[in-house]
């Protein structure tokens, strides 16, 4: 908890100045500076290794060894207000798989006060709603979790690697419910992925490699910056250039 | 802490163990076959019946819920989900007040069946309130509760943690009175088994099958088994951190 001190209220949805974490001893983020406003779908990208999972832990108030300053709506990670604020998915799957996929949702929803309402619906798992989690394909409880991170409707959406082993029309299904959520709910989006092609989905870039941010730029800016359209291309000439 | 959250998660730990009919059984069930195994080793000694099969009543709850427990919770530690509540409104003592209601209510059907069979068709001689053996197995399972919690602390696999099971419980088992009365016992290890919590435990069962009435020293035993749960519940709750590496 030391060194991580609240910045002054704003209308920013998270504030990061120089974040440094160690992890066994070692520092695996350096002096991470980046914000995240509501209404915004930021795409956190970067190859495994680079931080990217730390950081959003970081945010959600679960990472120790932090050192540096982040606020959440200007209340410190991890605090009763904070938490009241955010819906978090970890790389795992995180979800009961002893529990039907509606039993899941019910408790995640009780425990933010809120109802389950439309969001099978909205993940398009209404049909499996009595059906037990451990018996769902790897697709569908990863659905399963992204819905536990939408109950209560929450003001910052953390999500890490949300899209990672699923087909190419659901990926895009799911960028588009990211989209909607952050520009039609004003909801800020932190989603994470190491598919560089998927950045065309945002609004605003984080490019990470160990443990620095290379770039925070949205998607226009990187093709203009680098002079190419292909993403995977445009992140080597920025690694080269920096 | 608001009930409603505490509630909520108990309800969640109980339909979990709902989809898991067969751990229900054997939970339920394992204590009536052992008392009935005892019933018929000992069928020509009621006394030693007596004996044992009284202290048995207060070790089930222990092993019972300390396995399901450290099992539980090492699950919510390596799937993430205890990661994901931990990020929720969910504080960690609301976490452990549902699961302790979960448990106790598991250890008093547990413990009422279990009672029912040894003190009715099995004829074990209780001269005290029958009510007040399950009130005593319940303090033992918040007991092998918090003592699960922390082990669940110091393992990453379901390998690892059943492997405290004979660090944890199996010395308080053969100190307890269980195998040898504990004034019978070298005095090095008679001071041992007075710094056990499930010692207590045993004497508290005694003092109600061999006392008509409800003394002192059953609810002085009752208190002391109480606080070492409270004990090993706080220090369980410690190692429920919400940063972690």
């Amino acid at each position: 908890m030391s060194g991580v001190i609240a910045l002054e209220r704003g209308d920013r949805a998270v504030e990061i100045e120089r974040l440094t974490v160690h992890r066994g001893g070692r520092p695996v983020l350096h002096e991470v500076s980046a914000s995240l406003d509501p209404g915004l779908l930021t795409g956190l990208f970067g190859p495994s290794g680079s931080g990217k999972s730390t950081l959003i832990r970081a945010i959600a108030g679960v990472q120790a060894h932090v050192e540096g300053r982040i606020a959440v709506f200007g209340k410190t990670p991890g605090s009763a207000a904070a938490r009241r604020q955010i819906g978090y998915k970890t790389q795992a799957t995180s979800i009961y798989e002893d529990l039907t996929v509606a039993e899941n949702l019910r408790y995640f929803a009780s425990l933010h006060g809120a109802q389950v309402g439309d969001l099978l619906v909205r993940v398009g798992l209404e049909g499996e709603a009595g059906r037990l989690v451990r018996n769902l394909s790897g697709g569908q409880q990863a659905r399963v979790s992204l819905a536990a991170a939408l109950v209560g409707g929450p003001r910052l959406l953390l999500l890490d690697e949300p899209t990672v082993g699923l087909d190419p029309l659901l990926r895009r299904e799911l960028w588009l419910l990211f989209g909607e959520i952050a520009r039609g709910g004003r909801a800020a989006l932190m989603v994470s992925s190491h598919v560089l092609d998927e950045a065309r989905h945002c609004d605003q870039l984080l490019l990470m490699r160990e443990g620095r941010i290379l770039a925070q730029c949205t998607p226009s800016e990187l093709v203009r910056q680098t002079g190419t359209e292909d993403m995977d291309e445009a992140f080597v000439r920025l690694i080269e250039g920096a | 802490m608001t009930a409603s959250r505490t509630l909520t998660t108990a309800r969640r730990v109980l339909t979990q163990l709902r989809h898991d009919p067969r751990t229900i059984a054997l939970l339920l069930l394992v204590p009536c076959m052992l008392e009935t195994l005892l019933w018929l080793m000992f069928k020509h000694q009621p006394g030693t019946f007596d004996a044992i099969g009284a202290s048995l009543l207060a070790l089930f709850p222990l092993t019972t819920v300390f396995l399901v427990t450290s099992v539980a919770l090492l699950r919510e530690r390596t799937t993430g989900t205890l990661e994901r509540l931990m990020t929720t409104p969910l504080g960690r003592f609301e976490l452990i007040a549902g699961y302790a209601v979960s448990f106790g209510l598991l250890a008093t059907l547990q413990a009422g069946l279990a009672s029912a069979l040894t003190l009715g068709p099995l004829g074990l001689t209780v001269q005290g309130p029958a009510a007040l053996v399950v009130v005593l197995a319940v303090c033992v399972a918040l007991l092998g509760m918090g003592l699960g919690l922390s082990a669940s602390a110091f393992a990453r696999t379901e390998f690892q943690v059943v492997q405290f099971f004979p660090v944890v419980i199996i010395p308080q088992l053969l100190l307890c009175g269980l195998l040898i009365p504990r004034h019978e016992l070298p005095a090095g290890l008679h001071a041992i088994s007075d710094a056990m919590p499930l010692s207590y435990a045993v004497d508290g069962m005694h003092h109600l099958t061999r006392e008509a009435s409800v003394t002192r020293w059953f609810w002085i035993d009752t208190a002391i088994v109480l606080a070492f749960a409270l004990g090993a519940l706080l220090a369980g709750a410690v190692t429920l951190r919400r940063r972690t590496e």
